[in-house]
């Protein structure tokens, strides 16, 4: 039985979705598919995220994608790149010096121009999303749990880097309410000028607090010698920064992406074997996260997604990108559009949380 | 066990060290409690313990510090682990896990513990600190008091040979201090577990500890002794010890028990004396709050909560950890906008008012008063606070000062003592004097001399005028200043009535001196003394 676990689903796997969706989402431009992955994501978090605090960060993540879209069309319409094509609207343009080629000031606005803007903020606000997914379908604690002793000055950056999400968005609410206690204004302009500063001080802060507890809780004590430490960092990040070119090159190469591939996998036994390698440490795991058919399921599912998308880039790339010249519909890429439905399916497959179960009870008393 | 050599710390940019030249030793098997004013460096003390000063604060450390036979010079706190468990005192910076069991288990996960015994003493100090009824929950999810003991437990699990807490009842309820209390005496008596605590509430504490240490005498002097010997003199003392040196006791009684042994005269002599009249005449209504409820998720915070509140009186509010206290004031505030029923406050709805009019109806100190502040120094903060409420200039820091002195107008707030930012917190919410005070948990970090500043303060506004309410644990406060107590259980109101009976009639919720006295109904050692000298005066004979 799939559903009978009361443990929530491995933060690994859901990484692994969400990275492989965000992947899927960097290949492609298509407005249907970036629609169809941004539906999939969110039909997936309502419908498995816990009651904590930290499952807010897909909302807080999906307002900045907004924001993203909003900026990257402004800048279109005010500085950018003269795109040619079919003009809305004509600003009044601002002549400038000949070394400032590529930056223009007012000038036509075309339909291109307009369309292809949304269309790349649209692919960042999707990345984003995928990572505010993964944020709030799994705890950054029981991902760190994940990375070997023998990391731990990675691991203490790695806690306070994907801690700081979540507490920025616990901050936020926190120093709005000082500040209505303090009868400042919460909202405009000047709401939130007064909020930036005190919000990343906090979370900040909090971080620093939270990387002094895990040390004198015993977090990072020389389980494994030393010369052993030096060979498992070594390898641990020789394999992140294989996966970080890996990601780079399968993400923004636009020619058939074999080698990217290959280092991507390269880095990720080096990775692998890193972890196994210093997981030979004193520690020990109260109710370890296990990895069961669910885990493979839900990874599989959106790795199925990914698969579709480089299935049809390979094929047919052009079905993956927003058609400008003429303006038309985007073309319907039937095995990548099939591949992304497969990735909802960890709304069925992940177990239930706890919290989320209770409540469902209720109501069916 | 625990040894201090000649030990001088001082952080960066301070111009006096926070802690000059203490030398110590703690046996093992030892209940030390350190006790000293608000700011004198007992949680500089206690974070040298195991190195987090100065390796997580900055500062020059002179001196040497041992524990268990290794030197924080040589060891880092993550190497200490084993041999000393750390509370420190906000709970809330403190937590890695997400859930409350995950957290019980974390150190020893560190530690190398087997599976099979970690199981073990996570459901030992699940029953112990009465906690099994939360073990999957989100440590978010929980009231102050419930995550103060998951802290303690989380200190707990990995058995070290030394446990350091600090201030680990200041946000617990009564019943539940007694019990993280009696069970750290349980780990003093059964394992031999010595024990290092800083506390401003000895009431609590005192009769638990083997030796004092008082950092109350002045820069550089340091008092180490039994109980007995240090309270009889101190300058901070409980008010059992108190009532002592008022009737004259000797030795120094330290537990309620004790002293009702020697408290047979005094009763006598008490005997045909009056209590003071009850406080100054409520006049009219300033808040109502008509069948409010609240929920935090699927959990009840507040279930049909109708109240009245009046000019001229300070209200306390009172219940165990989660019971609905500060939900409550949130709503009064205006923080949270209420989900059924209604709240007014001077005929207006709190939650519609924008902030600026806001702060003129009522004004509230968190339980968190460090979120407050948001200046760079002591003295921008004042200001701010000045001209955010249109006071004069220097009403904030002359109400700071006469809370808590000696805070330097150029320290940046975040590096206060506990005591010290709860003050600043204070003096903010306080001058501008609202209709309606709300502070929630006003003691924690202070010490007896600034909470009975902070006493007079609020009795002065009640006879102003003013309405206070106070959400506290701190029984003492409650008798010194309340004209009335409501009992908050499971967001219902249990009991709303005249304080000297709630207090003197309630087994978790009484005072000291009631304790010592029943069934006389006296609440505070200032009441008894009054009486003295009356009686006294009529009737020269006694």
């Amino acid at each position: 039985m799939l559903h009978s676990r009361l443990q929530p689903l491995h933060p690994v796997a859901w990484w692994c979705w969400a990275g492989a969706l965000a992947v899927a989402a960097g290949r492609t431009t298509n407005l249907l598919v970036l629609c169809l992955i941004l539906v999939v994501v969110s039909w997936v978090v309502t419908t498995r995220r816990s009651a904590s605090p930290w499952a807010r960060s897909f909302g807080a993540l999906l307002r900045l994608g907004a924001f993203v879209i909003v900026i990257r069309l402004v800048v279109q319409v005010l500085f950018g790149d003269r795109v040619p094509g079919d003009t809305w609207f004509t600003l009044p343009s601002i002549p400038l010096p000949h070394w400032a080629a590529g930056v223009a000031i007012g000038g036509p606005v075309t339909a291109q121009a307009v369309l292809g803007a949304i269309c790349q903020g649209l692919q960042i606000a999707v990345i984003l999303a995928c990572f505010g997914a993964a944020n709030s379908l799994a705890s950054s604690f029981r991902l760190l749990r994940c990375v070997p002793a023998g990391l731990y000055e990675v691991a203490v950056a790695v806690t306070v880097a994907i801690s700081f999400t979540p507490q920025v968005v616990l901050s936020m609410s926190r120093v709005r309410d000082a500040r209505r206690l303090r009868g400042r204004p919460t909202a405009g302009l000047k709401g939130w000028r007064g909020l930036a500063v005190p919000v990343l001080d906090g979370a900040l802060e909090r971080s620093v607090a939270l990387a002094a507890s895990m040390d004198a809780r015993g977090f990072g004590r020389r389980a494994i010698s030393r010369r052993r430490r030096r060979l498992t960092a070594a390898a641990t990040l020789g394999g992140l920064v294989g996966l970080g070119v890996g990601i780079f090159q399968v993400l923004y190469s636009s020619s058939a992406s074999g080698v990217g591939v290959a280092v991507l996998g390269f880095g990720g036994v080096l990775v692998i074997g890193g972890m196994v390698a210093a997981s030979h440490g004193s520690r020990s795991r109260y109710r370890p996260d296990r990895w069961l058919a669910a885990e493979w399921l839900v990874m599989l599912s959106g790795l199925a997604a990914l698969a579709g998308i480089l299935a049809v880039g390979g094929g047919d790339p052009s079905s993956l990108t927003q058609p400008l010249y003429p303006l038309s519909l985007p073309a319907v890429p039937f095995l990548a559009l099939a591949g992304i439905l497969f990735a909802a399916a960890p709304s069925g497959i992940a177990p239930v949380p706890v919290r989320v179960r209770a409540k469902l009870q209720e109501a069916m008393a | 066990m625990i040894s201090f050599d000649r030990v001088t710390v001082t952080y960066p940019g301070a111009s006096s060290p926070a802690l000059e030249n203490v030398t110590l030793t703690i046996e093992e098997g030892h209940f030390a409690l350190v006790v000293g004013p608000t700011g004198s460096g007992k949680s500089t003390l206690l974070r040298c313990v195991n190195g987090l000063v100065p390796y997580f604060s900055g500062g020059r450390l002179n001196g040497t510090v041992t524990v268990d036979g290794r030197s924080t010079e040589n060891y880092r706190p993550r190497d200490l682990a084993d041999a000393v468990g750390f509370v420190g005192q906000d709970a809330d910076a403190s937590f890695v896990a997400d859930t409350v069991e995950d957290e019980l288990a974390y150190a020893m996960e560190n530690l190398g513990v087997d599976p099979a015994s970690m199981r073990r003493r996570v459901e030992d100090v699940l029953d112990s600190l009465n906690l099994h009824a939360l073990r999957q929950r989100a440590i978010t999810t929980l009231s102050g008091g419930q995550r103060q003991r998951v802290a303690i437990g989380a200190a707990f699990t990995a058995a070290p040979r030394a446990l350091v807490l600090d201030e680990p009842t200041s946000s617990l309820d009564p019943v539940s201090a007694e019990e993280v209390l009696a069970s750290l005496a349980r780990l003093v008596h059964d394992q031999g577990t010595t024990i290092l605590v800083a506390e401003h509430r000895l009431e609590r504490i005192a009769q638990f500890a083997d030796v004092v240490v008082d950092l109350g005498a002045g820069p550089g002097q340091v008092r180490v002794g039994p109980p007995a010997q240090i309270f009889a003199t101190a300058q901070l003392a409980p008010p059992v010890v108190r009532l002592a040196r008022l009737a004259g006791w000797s030795p120094v009684p330290l537990s309620v028990r004790d002293a009702r042994r020697q408290a047979g005269g005094l009763r006598r002599r008490l005997g045909q004396s009056r209590h003071p009249a009850a406080g100054t005449a409520r006049g009219e209504k300033v808040a109502r709050l008509k069948g409010l409820s609240a929920n935090y998720g699927p959990i009840p915070a507040l279930s049909d909560v109708s109240l009245d509140l009046y000019e001229g009186e300070v209200v306390a509010l009172m219940g165990r950890n989660g019971a609905g206290k500060s939900t409550l004031l949130y709503h009064l505030v205006g923080l949270r906008r209420p989900q059924h029923g209604s709240v007014e406050v001077l005929g207006r709805a709190p939650w519609s008012l924008s902030a600026p009019e806001a702060i003129r109806l009522v004004g509230l100190v968190p339980q968190d008063p460090g979120a407050l502040l948001c200046a760079e120094t002591v003295k921008g903060e004042c200001s701010d606070g000045d001209r955010d409420s249109g006071l004069a200039p220097g009403t904030t820091r002359a109400v700071l000062e006469s809370l808590v002195g000696g805070i330097e107008d150029s320290s940046h707030p975040k590096d206060l003592s506990e005591g010290q930012r709860l003050a600043l917190a204070l003096a903010l919410v306080l001058a501008p004097e609202p209709p309606l005070l709300l502070l929630d948990e006003p003691t924690r970090g202070l010490d007896y001399g600034a909470k009975e500043r902070l006493a007079a303060r609020l009795r002065d506004l009640a006879a102003r005028g003013h309405c206070v309410v106070v959400a506290t644990h701190d029984v003492e406060l409650v008798a010194e200043v309340a004209d009335r107590v409501v009992v908050l259980a499971d967001g219902e109101v249990i009991t709303d009535g005249p304080a000297r009976s709630v207090v003197c009639h309630s087994a978790g919720l009484a005072s000291q001196v009631s304790r010592i006295l029943a069934p006389a109904e006296w609440l505070t050692v200032e009441e008894v003394a009054a009486a003295l000298t009356a009686g006294a005066q009529s009737e020269p004979v006694l």
